[in-house]
């Protein structure tokens, strides 16, 4: 009987998902090719003293990016370091200069890593005017990047990848402002709340007191999800009533987080002008997905227990949730991962060492499923002993360079961190003194997750782990940024020297990308890749717990 | 030059954007959204339970039916055990994030067995998983339909109440998976507890 509940909502997930793909990614490649502007774009675009008729080269695009999250990682950090003085601060201090630097990068890099809890330490004043603006922007600059990726696929001998300020503007005013007003409001309906009220105490039933928390919680929860942010408006995320008040708001966002990042291999297909390119990735993404989920509920079927879960998901409704949140880049929960079986939290660890491209999140897990493209047709190609090509660009030794530079960089920012962490004496006394609230194997999971999911952008946790401390806010948050704008950077000149290049013509010798062979490959090769580069680590945390 | 004139024209840029979103997005956004909640009080207030008009919870969030030390109140179904703060705290949502081999978390589900055995006199290996194991947030308003029932004899001693008839009402709470195949069936407590209160009245 599990096992065919089990089924029946992975196939509710997949249908859904199925009827957005094609108008949901059309309307996305319309929003983001279409030469008209809204009104309200005009006179933003004025405010901002933008052109939007002009398009940017690579490195202006490039520091657009760079500059408009700089101001937003800086204004955050005062928002958070000045809370005493903002509206709604419900009696809360400032937060500390270390906490403040983590969370500021958290949110600027759509990681929504938290170190603290939000119940304890913010009010609605820094919630709203800084963490959820970042929740809509940060999503947005990822859609940006993508689209300016697509166009270096569909330009042809053009020195521009398009307007990043346009693009930000309208992956805000056209996708993901109305989607979440819309959701919020189905959100509030299913028993989500929208208020002001702050703690209120009440006498019980039998004499006793409860305390029932207020917030403004829908309109963030919407965007958090829709933008596969992941930051909680409470501690426990999704697992909160108040978030998540029953199992169908949970299947509400789950599909959610999976909505934009499986619509984005359609926008990406209509904007190459060949759909089947983008059924090719969508399947890719599609089979992981699957797999994913089914190897995490079985693993959690076999030896997990209700610890950490909440009796209205269960254990297949908080599985589900958990691979969707792990594998989009999100890192909402709605169960306590480091409660999970050893096999579970290991499978949350592997979906965010895929490098988050299954769907990944909103925009980076497309740009990111498609360097690995890269590298699929560039070993296809040395195979066959001809210049690989990908949708008519020629894959040199520059594209190369880039697209292997993207794929080392969060593996070395986790194996890094989780190295240092122990192998720095007075770091590993604090580490394992403070910070472990589970010793042994599963705690150097714990440190080993943190690390994964900061450079990956995800932002779960073993919740455990105490991260407010100097050493982990300030290494995850330098993980979290490297993890974050390198592989922007890679992504944005790889976008300039593939737009820059005429189309070659198909011809008998070019490898097809749009049958199911590519679709093998690609899977092999995101599979291949982040096996050997994690086999090990893996091995020393959740695989030898599992073992015990 | 052009290089540093471009990117200070973008970073001025930038801090007007920035400050643009920040008005839309975090005030009027968020303001929008709760004037348009207010066509759905009871849910955007927190679906909050009333008893002779005076709020005594919200069948959203789960409560502790214990006296001042934590000792379980034999007259009310028990919920699930909780690691927000000293147990049920709605200010501090929080689980137990004990991992799957930890010594703690073996010692934890001990004690509550234990507990829970003595407490409804019957043998260890009769409970149900959500009894002995503590939610994840800690506010856990449900309880399975396993444990209210194993709770029915107790709670109907403690009231001289007839305990067939305590039984129905507990099935008559219990509430099957949404739509039939999502979530878990699940007995909310604090409104099993209300319609208990009114039926002993």
């Amino acid at each position: 009987m599990t096992v065919l509940f089990f089924v029946l909502q992975l196939v509710t997930i997949a249908v859904v998902i199925g009827l957005l793909y094609r108008p949901l990614g059309d309307y996305l490649a319309y929003a983001f090719t279409t030469s008209k502007n809204l009104r309200v774009e005009r006179g933003f675009y004025r405010l901002i003293g933008v052109t939007p008729e002009s398009e940017q080269n690579w490195s202006a695009y490039l520091r657009g990016v760079l500059a408009f999250s700089a101001v937003g990682i800086l204004l955050l950090y005062a928002l958070q370091r000045l809370q005493q003085l903002l509206p709604f601060a419900l009696g809360f201090p400032a937060a500390s200069e270390h906490l403040s630097f983590n969370t500021a990068i958290s949110f600027v890099t759509n990681t929504n890593w938290q170190s603290y809890s939000p119940d304890l330490t913010f009010g609605y004043g820094v919630q709203l005017v800084g963490l959820t603006v970042q929740n809509f922007v940060s999503a947005a600059v990822g859609l940006a990047v993508a689209v300016a990726l697509i166009r270096g696929f569909s330009y042809r001998r053009s020195g521009t990848i398009g307007n990043f300020w346009v693009d930000l503007t309208r992956g805000v005013t056209r996708v993901l402002l109305p989607l979440s007003v819309l959701t919020a409001l189905v959100l509030v309906a299913t028993g989500v709340i929208q208020n002001f009220a702050g703690f209120t105490d009440v006498t019980t039933i039998t004499g006793g007191t409860a305390t029932i928390p207020g917030g403004p919680v829908a309109s963030q929860e919407a965007i958090k999800l829709l933008g596969t942010n992941g930051g909680g408006f409470f501690n426990v995320n999704s697992a909160h009533p108040f978030e998540n008040p029953n199992p169908v708001s949970s299947m509400l966002e789950i599909i959610l987080m999976l909505a934009i990042p499986f619509a984005l291999p359609r926008t990406f297909g209509r904007m190459v002008g060949d759909h089947r390119q983008g059924y090719a990735i969508a399947a890719v993404m599609g089979v992981l997905y699957i797999a994913s989920a089914s190897l995490m509920t079985w693993a959690e079927l076999s030896s997990g227990t209700m610890e950490g879960k909440e009796q209205r998901f269960g254990i297949i409704g908080s599985t589900l949730f958990g691979t969707t949140s792990t594998i989009t880049s999100t890192g909402a929960v709605n169960s306590m991962h480091d409660s999970f079986s050893p096999l579970a939290g290991g499978m949350a660890m592997v979906n965010m060492m895929l490098g988050e491209v299954a769907p990944g999140g909103v925009g980076s897990g497309l740009y990111g499923m498609l360097v690995v493209a890269i590298i699929a047709v560039f070993i296809a190609g040395l195979m066959v002993g001809r210049t690989p090509e990908y949708l008519g660009k020629k894959i040199g030794a520059r594209e190369i360079k880039l697209a292997s530079l993207y794929i080392l960089t969060t593996p070395t920012l986790v194996l890094l961190g989780t190295a240092l962490s122990f192998a720095i004496p007075a770091v590993r006394a604090d580490v394992e003194g403070t910070s472990i609230w589970n010793p042994g194997l599963h705690g150097f999971g714990e440190v080993l997750y943190a690390f994964t999911s900061a450079a990956n952008n995800n932002g779960s946790a073993f919740a455990g782990l105490t991260a407010n401390t100097p050493w982990f806010n300030t290494a995850l948050g330098v993980a979290m940024m490297l993890g974050r704008f390198l592989p922007i950077v890679f992504v944005l000149a790889l976008a300039g020297s593939l737009a820059a290049q005429d189309r070659v013509p198909v011809t008998t010798g070019t490898l097809p990308t749009h049958r199911p062979q590519f679709v093998g490959l690609l899977l092999g090769v995101v599979v291949i890749v982040s096996a050997l580069t994690y086999f090990p680590v893996l091995a020393l945390g959740p695989l030898a717990e599992g073992l015990q | 030059m052009a290089h540093t004139r471009g990117a200070f024209r973008q970073t001025w840029t930038a801090v007007r954007a920035v400050l643009v979103f920040t008005i839309a997005l975090g005030v009027l956004y968020p303001a929008l959204i709760t004037l348009a909640a207010q066509a759905m009080p009871a849910q955007s207030s927190g679906s909050l339970v009333r008893v002779d008009g005076e709020v005594v919870g919200s069948s959203l969030i789960g409560q502790s039916f214990t006296d001042d030390e934590g000792n379980a109140l034999p007259e009310w179904f028990q919920s699930r055990p909780s690691a927000a703060g000293a147990g049920y705290d709605g200010a501090a949502s929080s689980g137990s994030n004990y991992g799957p081999t930890s010594a703690d978390l073996l010692a934890a589900i001990a004690d509550h067995t234990a507990a829970v055995a003595a407490l409804e006199g019957v043998s260890e290996d009769e409970i149900p998983a959500d009894a002995y194991t503590a939610s994840a947030s800690g506010l856990d308003p449900h309880i399975s339909e396993a444990y209210a029932l194993l709770q029915v004899d107790r709670v109907a001693e403690a009231r001289g109440l007839d305990a067939t008839a305590v039984r129905e009402l507990v099935e008559s709470k219990v509430e099957g998976r949404d739509l039939g195949y999502l979530g878990e069936p699940r007995v909310n407590v604090l409104e099993l507890n209300i319609a208990l209160a009114e039926m002993d009245k």
